[in-house]
């Protein structure tokens, strides 16, 4: 039999649908971990990235740890924080975080500058206070960037989860490493497809929440 | 510290096969992804398009996609061509925007002048948009070159050996310290490849002060 029809047979499979190791089981794990993880990176990105965006200050020091953070290798950092921590969730999702936190800050930063200094100006000058300006100028200009580093982070975080299958967090990575342990191609290949549906459904989700959001934006400036 | 000087050839022989494991999809997308951006930036009305399917490309999770390509392009499963054509397909994908990015950002008043001396279109590109788009290309090049170094260990898992072997074998035998050298190489592999950008940069572009990049 072909990969091709092993693998449809896979996904034909009842206990492929069902029971802890069932697809909608794993998808929903891994769902859960990229909500979990992203909220958590978000309540610390998100303040800290409006507070550089919109004083300025710290850029530097954000941009510099971005680029560090980049040049980190997911799988080294989730294999060492495994052995550090231990067995469980806390390893896994701390890895996932700490690589969330970059793009998410980058996006809320770059988004609040990228609001016309001139606009500002003009809010401050009409008698806005600094929240003011953040909250009703700021960030609804800024909003499609600002969405776009949560897109980008949550995309991370929906492929970074399944290389954490390999220091034994759930999701539909599990397809892959225990498709490999038994030298399971179907299941692995199997498992593949989900993992890239769900990542261009998330995507294209984060897209249209894009484009909504920067269709307000021209309404407003016209 | 003594672990990795008792396995220097291991760790050695490991970094400068993940040096090539990234080097040449670092080339390859950028070589690739140059042309791309200078159509998509030419061709106002197929931007959306072509650099829509790129990116798409980018959404693609890298283990996944390295499981799937074998199936797709009839390489072995085990072979490092899997992880090189992932890693080329991802610096496209992020280099190809830059690039349209990088010729929008050249002024068109000057594109103008030399278009009315007489250049002709290929010598235009060359010689004109291509040095004054450099300083933004460069900087997509880093941030490419920085992720791919990164990226290149993922190959670990599905048995492809680079500086990641390092987390997969010290994460089986339950050693930090192994699993730190690799982490540490990694770095500085990502490290010295910036480095020879820049440098490289100097060498071409005299002219240009370093772009950093936004993202």
């Amino acid at each position: 039999m072909s990969v091709v029809s092993e693998t449809v047979d896979w996904f034909s499979r009842a206990a492929t649908w069902s029971g802890q190791d069932g697809i909608p089981n794993r998808l929903l794990e891994h769902l859960g971990y990229t909500a979990l993880t992203v909220g958590v990176a978000a309540v610390v990105a998100v303040p800290l990235g409006l507070y550089i965006g919109h004083t300025g200050r710290l850029r530097g020091l954000a941009v510099a740890f971005t680029g560090a953070i980049r040049a980190l290798p997911t799988l080294g950092l989730l294999t060492w924080f495994a052995l550090i921590v231990g067995i469980g969730l806390t390893a896994p999702i701390t890895a996932l975080v700490l690589l969330a936190v970059p793009p998410l800050l980058a996006g809320v930063y770059s988004g609040v500058e990228s609001v016309d200094r001139r606009t500002v100006d003009a809010a401050r000058a009409q008698g806005m206070t600094e929240l003011q300006i953040l909250a009703r100028v700021e960030v609804p200009l800024g909003l499609p960037i600002i969405l776009g580093g949560l897109r980008s982070a949550t995309l991370q975080v929906v492929a970074t989860a399944t290389v954490g299958a390999y220091i034994g967090l759930g999701g539909l990575g599990r397809y892959i490493i225990d498709g490999k342990a038994s030298s399971d191609y179907p299941q692995m290949l199997g498992g593949s497809l989900v993992v890239v549906v769900v990542a261009l459904l998330i995507d294209g989700a984060w897209a249209l929440a894009q484009s909504l959001t920067s269709g307000r934006r021209t309404r407003v400036l016209a | 510290m003594t672990w990795a000087w008792e396995n220097r050839d291991l760790v050695l022989e490991l970094f400068w096969r993940h040096a090539w494991l990234s080097a040449i999809p670092v080339v390859l997308g950028g070589v690739l992804a140059v042309p791309i951006g200078w159509f998509a930036h030419r061709k106002p009305r197929l931007r959306g398009a072509v650099l829509g399917v790129v990116s798409l490309l980018y959404t693609i999770p890298s283990l996944p996609l390295l499981v799937i390509l074998p199936l797709v392009i009839g390489t072995g499963f085990l072979s490092p061509l899997n992880v090189l054509i992932a890693l080329t397909i991802y610096a496209v994908a992020i280099m190809a925007r830059t690039a349209s990015d990088a010729f929008g950002s050249v002024s068109p008043a000057v594109v103008d002048a030399a278009r009315a001396t007489g250049y002709a279109p290929a010598r235009l590109a060359f010689t004109v948009e291509l040095p004054l788009a450099g300083p933004v290309l460069l900087a997509g090049l880093r941030v490419v070159s920085v992720s791919t170094v990164s990226l290149v260990s993922i190959g670990a898992l599905i048995g492809v050996s680079s500086l990641g072997s390092f987390f997969t074998d010290g994460y089986q035998r339950d050693f930090t310290t192994e699993i730190v050298v690799g982490i540490v190489a990694t770095v500085v592999l990502a490290l010295l490849f910036d480095l020879v950008l820049v440098l490289l940069g100097r060498l071409a572009m005299p002219w240009a002060a370093t772009v950093r990049s936004q993202a």
